[in-house]
């Protein structure tokens, strides 16, 4: 693709308020790149598998066949059996499905306690910003598994006490984003004059600093993730997430762990979509990232 | 820099005060009674109590709070509710080990990925460049628990090279405690190595368009010369940053990684603590670990000052 043609606009409703003025700065790169769409299929794949999946598979993947235990990958189990004859591909698809849901969860848990409180504070600034900001920095300078430990220690364990325990743990970061957005537009012209004729706080923060955030807060988003799936895959690793006989890679990587010297395969599977997940995550974090940011400065390391 | 420390020290205490009281106010969160849970299932109502008094629920928060603080000032974090021991000193038996793989593992991430990340800036666009890049960007998605189980199966388990798990103290046995620690450090290292690799060749990629440096290539100084004299000094602000960074994933990644290969660190101590409600030592690992990832930070702060002489003073 030659550059001639920086006429093609990009009017994505979230790139486009990102970056005035750079029409001309890279032409042609408009869309995301190779990597980052490869991320979005893997994803989506992963979403699709998570609603139909057990209509490809039919074994109840909690379904015990004893007398078939530990066995490698056959015609009739597709990626073999655990240690208690069950089915690792069924048990791999109903894990994605919780896999997909705890991660959804903590990261909800997260945006919904980071992004007000974020918002709130870089607005009103003052005492409130130094007050929640220092509890900000407090939760994060705790390694975030043993806070995620500590917090589950308290709940008690189980997948959704876990994932509440990453969504607090990890809720600083969207506190950190929403609140850099919200005190770097909050003596612009423009809020001042909302203010002027009468705009309520809320409407302020909703309308005005909420949208101003939400690229930053997308990338934050993305990468924060892949990051769950690696705190939901230790916390259920160490037993103290997803609890039996339910399925996450985490914990189908602990159970398969377990019985280790006698066959190392079934470790295998989840541990490989744990992986293409995170990564999955991650390149389509970097897409968005460049995309949103590229052309700002010109340039591209 | 010694003021850099003092701004540093000052921003630390109230950080350190205000877990204190958010890991107190944790026990008063729990679902439930605490005391009941911490007492057992065949607990009778005044052992119940007792327990409640033991563990001092039945002061205020404010009282707790005060008297939390006045005993860490003499050194005591409390006593472990299930093993009845110091919780400073299991803690301090832990640090050792816990520390030992987080240094371990942040010296080998350095040792390889510095000069791969600068190697790779310097030959920007290579087939050396991409491979590196890409190798790390996939390594970065790869959880140090996976790396840490896919090493014990192949190196402790398939072929006994190394012990599958189990600490040997440095002071007892050298080469024993040197193959204990090698599997989990590595496992470790992968992470934090990734990421520099990655902010290693950023940051010089960085430095080498700036113009003293092509200044400097232009004067005809040899090139090995300026990337190890121009570009390092300025370079290493940000890598320093992400080593600071890493070292808190590193510990919190050790949680899992003491599991794996038994060691009897933090992160094992920690697990046992959340199993058995032991709520003083969850607080107590709660407290020290964020005092060490607060003491790095101050570190790597400090040593800002010394690559970067604009920030002295």
């Amino acid at each position: 693709m030659s550059g001639t043609a920086p006429t093609r606009k990009k009017t994505g409703p979230i790139g486009a308020g990102m970056r005035p003025g750079t029409k001309g700065g890279r032409p042609g790169k408009g869309g995301l790149g190779l990597a980052p769409k490869v991320g979005l299929v893997f994803i989506a794949g992963l979403v699709l598998l998570a609603l139909v999946g057990d209509l490809l598979v039919r074994t109840d993947p909690n379904a015990q066949d004893l007398l078939r235990r530990m066995e490698s990958p056959s015609g009739d189990h597709w990626l073999g059996t655990d240690a208690y004859g069950r089915d690792t591909l069924a048990r791999l698809i109903a894990g994605a499905r919780l896999t997909l849901v705890a991660t959804l969860q903590a990261v909800g848990t997260a945006v919904v306690l980071g992004i007000p409180l974020g918002l709130v504070a870089g607005y009103a600034g003052g005492i409130v910003d130094a007050v929640l900001g220092r509890i900000a920095d407090s939760v994060m300078s705790v390694p975030t598994l043993i806070l995620a430990l500590a917090i589950v220690g308290i709940l008690g364990p189980g997948l959704t006490n876990a994932m509440i325990a990453v969504g607090i743990v990890f809720a600083p970061r969207f506190f950190r984003v929403a609140r850099g957005a919200a005190s770097g537009i909050r003596n612009e012209p423009y809020i001042e004059a909302c203010q002027a004729i009468g705009c309520s706080p809320a409407r302020i923060l909703l309308r005005h600093m909420l949208p101003n955030a939400s690229g930053p807060l997308l990338i934050q988003t993305t990468y924060s993730l892949g990051l769950v799936v690696i705190a939901e895959a230790s916390l259920s690793f160490l037993g103290l997430g997803v609890q039996a006989p339910d399925a996450t890679w985490g914990g189908m990587t602990r159970e398969a762990f377990g019985s280790v010297s006698r066959n190392g395969f079934p470790m295998l599977p989840p541990l490989l979509m744990i992986f293409l997940t995170i990564l999955a995550f991650s390149m389509v974090g970097d897409g968005i990232r460049d995309r949103l940011t590229r052309g700002r400065d010109g340039k591209r390391i | 820099m010694l003021s850099v420390v003092g701004r540093r020290l000052a921003t630390i205490v109230p950080m350190l005060l205000i877990l204190i009281l958010g890991v107190l106010l944790l026990m008063d969160l729990t679902p439930g009674d605490p005391a009941a849970i911490v007492a057992g299932d065949n607990a009778t109502a005044q052992d119940i109590e007792e327990t409640r008094e033991r563990l001092g629920l039945n002061d205020s928060i404010l009282e707790r709070y005060v008297g939390y603080l006045g005993d860490l000032a003499r050194g005591d974090m409390g006593t472990s509710l299930y093993t009845n021991r110091p919780v400073s000193e299991a803690i301090l038996a832990a640090l050792p080990v816990t520390l030992w793989l987080t240094f371990l593992a942040l010296a080998v991430a350095l040792l390889v990925a510095v000069p791969l990340g600068v190697l790779a800036a310097v030959k920007r666009g290579s087939a050396f460049d991409r491979i590196v890049s890409s190798v790390s960007a996939g390594a970065m998605a790869a959880p140090p628990f996976a790396i840490g189980l896919l090493l014990v199966t192949v190196f402790a388990v398939n072929r006994s090279w190394f012990p599958a798990g189990g600490y040997v103290a440095l002071g007892e046995d050298p080469t024993g405690w040197a193959l204990s620690v090698t599997l989990p450090a590595l496992a470790l290292a992968v992470d934090p190595a990734a990421e520099l690799v990655r902010q290693t060749r950023g940051a010089v990629v960085d430095v080498l368009e700036r113009d003293y440096v092509q200044t400097a290539v232009a004067m005809g100084i040899p090139r090995r010369v300026v990337i190890a004299k121009y570009a390092g000094k300025n370079a290493a602000v940000p890598v320093v940053t992400v080593l600071g960074l890493q070292a808190a994933r590193v510990l919190g990644g050790a949680v899992v990684i003491e599991l794996i290969f038994t060691l009897p660190g933090l992160g094992s101590e920690a697990l046992n603590a959340v199993l058995y409600h032991d709520y003083p030592m969850i607080q107590g690992i709660v407290l020290v670990s964020a005092a060490l990832i607060l003491l790095m930070n101050l570190v790597v702060d400090a040593s800002y000052t010394y690559f970067d002489p604009k920030l002295r003073g």
